[in-house]
């Protein structure tokens, strides 16, 4: 089998390496925001819990279930929002959000998203991209709730 | 003689590659593939003979109603129905239950009234019961499952009563394969004055189907599972039965007479056919049923059961730890439907893995999100088998998990 196909989606490992050992999943010690999405079709979740200093994000805990590419979603988008404030949270998310929903063929910038340009290669794969995409619904829904 | 090899030259769509591989077609439960014969059909039909039906004097409207209802005839003797006038067209199964839920429900189902179904049932013969049950304050009620994928019998003369007015049943499950006993269904409804209901639709399309034999009342099943094209479907009602049901949809085509005032409803089966019916994918669907035959729906279901057999060993025997089959081992009681599950792949990775090497697999719930729920997951990967499909397809998806398994767990090489 070609492995570089399959490795299109689940490449540098960074996919497969979240999957297996999302980051943030320990309880964090205040939380303000908490957030959730649930995909019912296939029944993945993705839950925020999201801890602040003045308007910065300090703390966030990831929990969720599903596919590689859901948890890994989940775990590099924890990584990606720490230290971020909630206003620029919300700015990368809509930004990664129209990242993802361009056509293969067009480019993306890649700089403003570090490692979460794993995900960028999920669009290989129309399907599976709301399955990126739930965890960025989870942290939006966190942005906008009040713990 | 069934020659599998000869079989697949028949359907162009096998040649296909993905990715580079070849097409291993998996998701027959959730369509079928067309042989050439029926797509010249179709072809056939709009090049030679396209016209409305049942109205015009000219000759190409009467060369299409004759090759209409030829195809309902074919049908018809297909399921060996005692007349044609007991096949009504409709769109799939969804529409068939849906109209028995209205024509025949409504007048028939009353305040605490029973409808037993099974845990095994495809969403189609379940919402329209929960929402008929719902206007009519009847009551919904399950036969149990057994851990091995199969009804528990020995619960079913207890749970139909007096109270029940229909039990309703799937032949073959989508998602775990088990054929259901419905005729000892049927036998235990009729004593208790309740009817039958077959759902079909995973079961006509692979095994010889005798609705006399079956003494159901009611079997729905889908033109595009059995070789046909999309958009048309039957419903089978026994006469007595649709003689006293009153028209699902009205209008055009299922009237006798009309004045500004009233109507009055055409013979049987038009009564329950109203406006232009799906002509051209009637005489396909038709066309599949001269393929069916000629193959022998025995022959079909002895290759499935060999294959079932074939793939229930395989997958028994590979190295693939901690995965969950699904659904009963014995082939005599299973169609050609693998659900499966794997603790360290989701069944969407899995999906996407096989795709990437050809194999078209369908994953989630299936339409069944209840039992699949029962079965303590949220989704599975469900590879499914029809009449050109072959052992090697079965050793390539066998090996195709394996792998995929491997992938998962180690990583990439």
């Amino acid at each position: 089998m070609d492995r570089t196909k399959i490795d299109d989606i689940y490449r540098d490992r960074v996919i497969l390496d979240h999957c297996r050992n999302p980051r943030n999943i320990s309880p964090i010690e205040h939380c303000d925001l908490l957030g959730d999405a649930v995909n019912p079709f296939c029944g993945d979740e993705v839950h925020f819990q999201i801890g602040l200093s003045d308007e910065v994000i300090e703390n966030v805990r990831f929990t969720g279930d599903g596919c590689a590419i859901n948890m890994a979603s989940g775990s590099l988008l924890s990584e990606a929002v720490k230290g971020l404030t909630t206003e620029e949270a919300s700015e990368l998310s809509i930004k990664f959000v129209e990242s993802m929903r361009k056509s293969i063929d067009q480019d993306v910038d890649q700089q403003f998203i570090g490692e979460l340009s794993a995900l960028i290669s999920v669009r290989h794969f129309p399907v599976r991209i709301k399955c990126a995409l739930l965890a960025w619904s989870a942290l939006e829904d966190a942005l906008s709730t009040k713990a | 003689m069934f020659d599998v090899e000869k079989i697949r030259l028949d359907f162009p769509i096998l040649a296909k590659e993905i990715f580079g591989n070849p097409l291993v077609y998996l998701d027959n439960a959730a369509t079928s593939q067309k042989p050439r014969q029926v797509i010249d059909a179709l072809v056939d039909y709009y090049e030679n003979f396209n016209a409305n039906v049942h109205r015009g004097v000219h000759t190409l409207s009467m060369e299409a109603t004759d090759k209409y209802e030829d195809a309902r005839e074919k049908v018809s003797s297909f399921i060996n129905s005692e007349s044609s006038d007991s096949v009504i067209w409709t769109r799939n199964a969804s529409e068939s239950l849906n109209l028995v839920a209205y024509s025949w429900g409504e007048n028939n189902i009353n305040e605490g009234d029973e409808i037993l179904l099974t845990p095994m049932e495809h969403h189609s013969n379940l919402v329209p019961w929960q929402e008929l049950a719902r206007r009519k304050n009847a009551d919904i009620k399950f036969i149990p499952m057994l851990e091995n994928g199969t009804l528990d019998m020995d619960r079913v003369d207890d749970l139909i009563t007096e109270k029940t007015a229909l039990v309703s049943a799937v032949h073959m499950s989508n998602a775990l394969g088990t054929i259901n006993p419905v005729r000892e269904l049927g036998v235990k409804a009729h004593r208790m004055g309740a009817k039958i209901l077959v759902d079909g639709a995973q079961s006509v399309p692979h095994m010889p189907t005798d609705v006399q034999e079956l003494n159901c009342d009611f079997l729905v099943f889908s033109g595009h599972k059995m070789l046909g094209p999309t958009g048309i479907g039957a419903l089978y009602v026994k006469k007595e039965i649709l003689e006293s049901m009153e028209p699902f949809l009205t209008g055009g085509e299922m009237v006798l007479e009309v004045s500004y005032e009233e109507a009055s409803w055409a013979d049987l089966p038009m009564k329950f056919e109203a406006g232009t019916p799906n002509i051209a994918d009637s005489i396909g669907l038709g066309s599949a049923v001269d393929y069916l035959n000629v193959l022998g729906m025995e022959n079909v279901r002895e290759h499935e059961k060999d294959l079932t057999t074939y793939a229930l060993n395989r997958f028994k025997n590979a190295d693939l730890e901690g995965l969950d089959l699904f659904g009963p081992d014995d082939p005599n009681i299973r169609g050609g439907v693998f659900s499966f599950n794997t603790p360290d792949v989701h069944p969407h990775d899995l999906g996407t893995f096989l795709d990437r090497i050809g194999i078209a697999v369908r994953t989630g719930h299936h339409c069944a999100m209840p039992l699949v729920r029962s079965l303590g997951v949220a989704a599975t990967a469900r590879a499914s088998f029809y009449l050109y499909n072959t052992k090697k397809e079965v050793d390539i998806l066998v090996d195709g998990v394996t792998e995929a398994l491997r992938y998962f767990r180690d990583g990439p090489n």
